[in-house]
């Protein structure tokens, strides 16, 4: 293997959330105020997955308080805990920038619908 | 003991450091370097530290060069290059160094011949600006004028299109962000001149310290 993907092997995680555009997911980010590390979660509905390796991202955006917030989080950094997903989403597109346009119920995203196995 | 080494340019990548914070990285590849000569004042009346880098062939280097070589005791090697140090003890003739010569926290100047851009106007190489494109404006991305009208000339120095890039740079107040001596790799925070594979001089900086007001 080449040098580069060795090194960033070092600092990649072995096992990461599973989610897609579209879902709904909570976001534990490690946070350091005034000295003291707390985890502060941030809820919304995944937009993009973008980059690869050790370099992927994704951005959250939540609506507060009638102000949209989107936030972006390295996938492999050392201060994401984790990612838990509410809702799975169906979606057509892998990049859901057309719900900045839309508020209330437009804004909403398909829910997939569950597989059942047969038997 | 001042340290300098040659190495090769691996490429860059990211990685995070103990605060979680996002580090731009180059990485570089020193080989083991060989010192074939120690220059002194004495001798050559100025002291510098000449390092090999990399196997070659002996077939490939020519008579009088292999006799550098020989008279080093060390294998011929691809690359020769001299470093300037004002103080060349504690490095012997045949001696090998690599990457660990350095510590995380270090700071260092790389130099390296950067990447040939061919020949390039006037507002990508020297930062001129740019006409009106449209609203019937024939005059898009020209130099402009030369010289002022009574100069009667153009003036030695005037910046205008021409070749850029494939020239030595020399980036300074980088740091070592990791070492990996097994591997002979430098990590260094931040970019460094040339191509993938291209050949670099690291050196060891001591950078005035800014005074807080």
């Amino acid at each position: 293997m080449d040098v580069i993907k060795v090194l960033e092997a070092q600092q990649m995680k072995a096992e990461l959330p599973k989610f897609n555009p579209g879902d709904t997911v909570r976001v534990a980010f490690k946070v350091v105020e005034g000295g003291r590390e707390r985890i502060q979660p941030f809820e919304g509905t995944v937009l993009r997955r973008k980059g690869s390796g050790i370099a992927e991202t994704f951005t959250v955006r939540r609506v507060t308080y009638g102000i949209g917030v989107e936030r972006t989080f390295p996938i492999h950094s050392p201060r994401l805990e984790g990612v838990e997903v509410l809702r799975e989403a169906d979606t057509r597109q892998a990049r859901l920038y057309y719900l900045r346009e839309r508020s209330g119920k437009a804004a909403r995203v398909k829910e997939k619908r569950k597989q059942y196995v047969k038997g | 003991m001042p340290k300098g080494i040659l190495g090769r340019k691996v490429g860059m990548t990211q990685l995070f450091d103990e605060r979680g914070h996002i580090v731009p990285v180059t990485i570089i590849h020193t080989g083991p370097n060989v010192v074939v000569r120690r220059r002194t004042k004495e001798q050559d009346g100025y002291t510098a530290l000449q390092l090999g880098l990399g196997e070659v062939k002996e077939r490939r280097v020519s008579k009088p060069v292999l006799g550098q070589f020989a008279k080093a005791n060390v294998a011929p090697t691809k690359i020769l290059r001299e470093i300037r140090t004002e103080d060349v003890s504690g490095y012997e003739v045949g001696q090998k160094i690599g990457a660990e010569i350095f510590e995380p926290g270090d700071m260092v100047s790389v130099t390296g011949r950067s990447k040939g851009k061919g020949f390039q106007g006037g507002i990508r190489r020297h930062g001129f600006s740019r006409g009106p494109m449209s609203h019937g404006s024939k005059y898009h991305r020209g130099p402009g004028s030369l010289s002022p009208r009574d100069g009667a000339r153009v003036f030695k120095g005037r910046k205008l299109p021409g070749h850029q890039g494939a020239v030595r740079v020399t980036v300074r107040g980088l740091s070592v962000v990791k070492v990996d001596a097994e591997k002979s790799l430098l990590i260094l925070k931040g970019a460094v001149p040339g191509p993938k594979g291209g050949l670099v001089v690291v050196r060891e900086i001591i950078l005035a310290r800014r005074e807080k007001v």
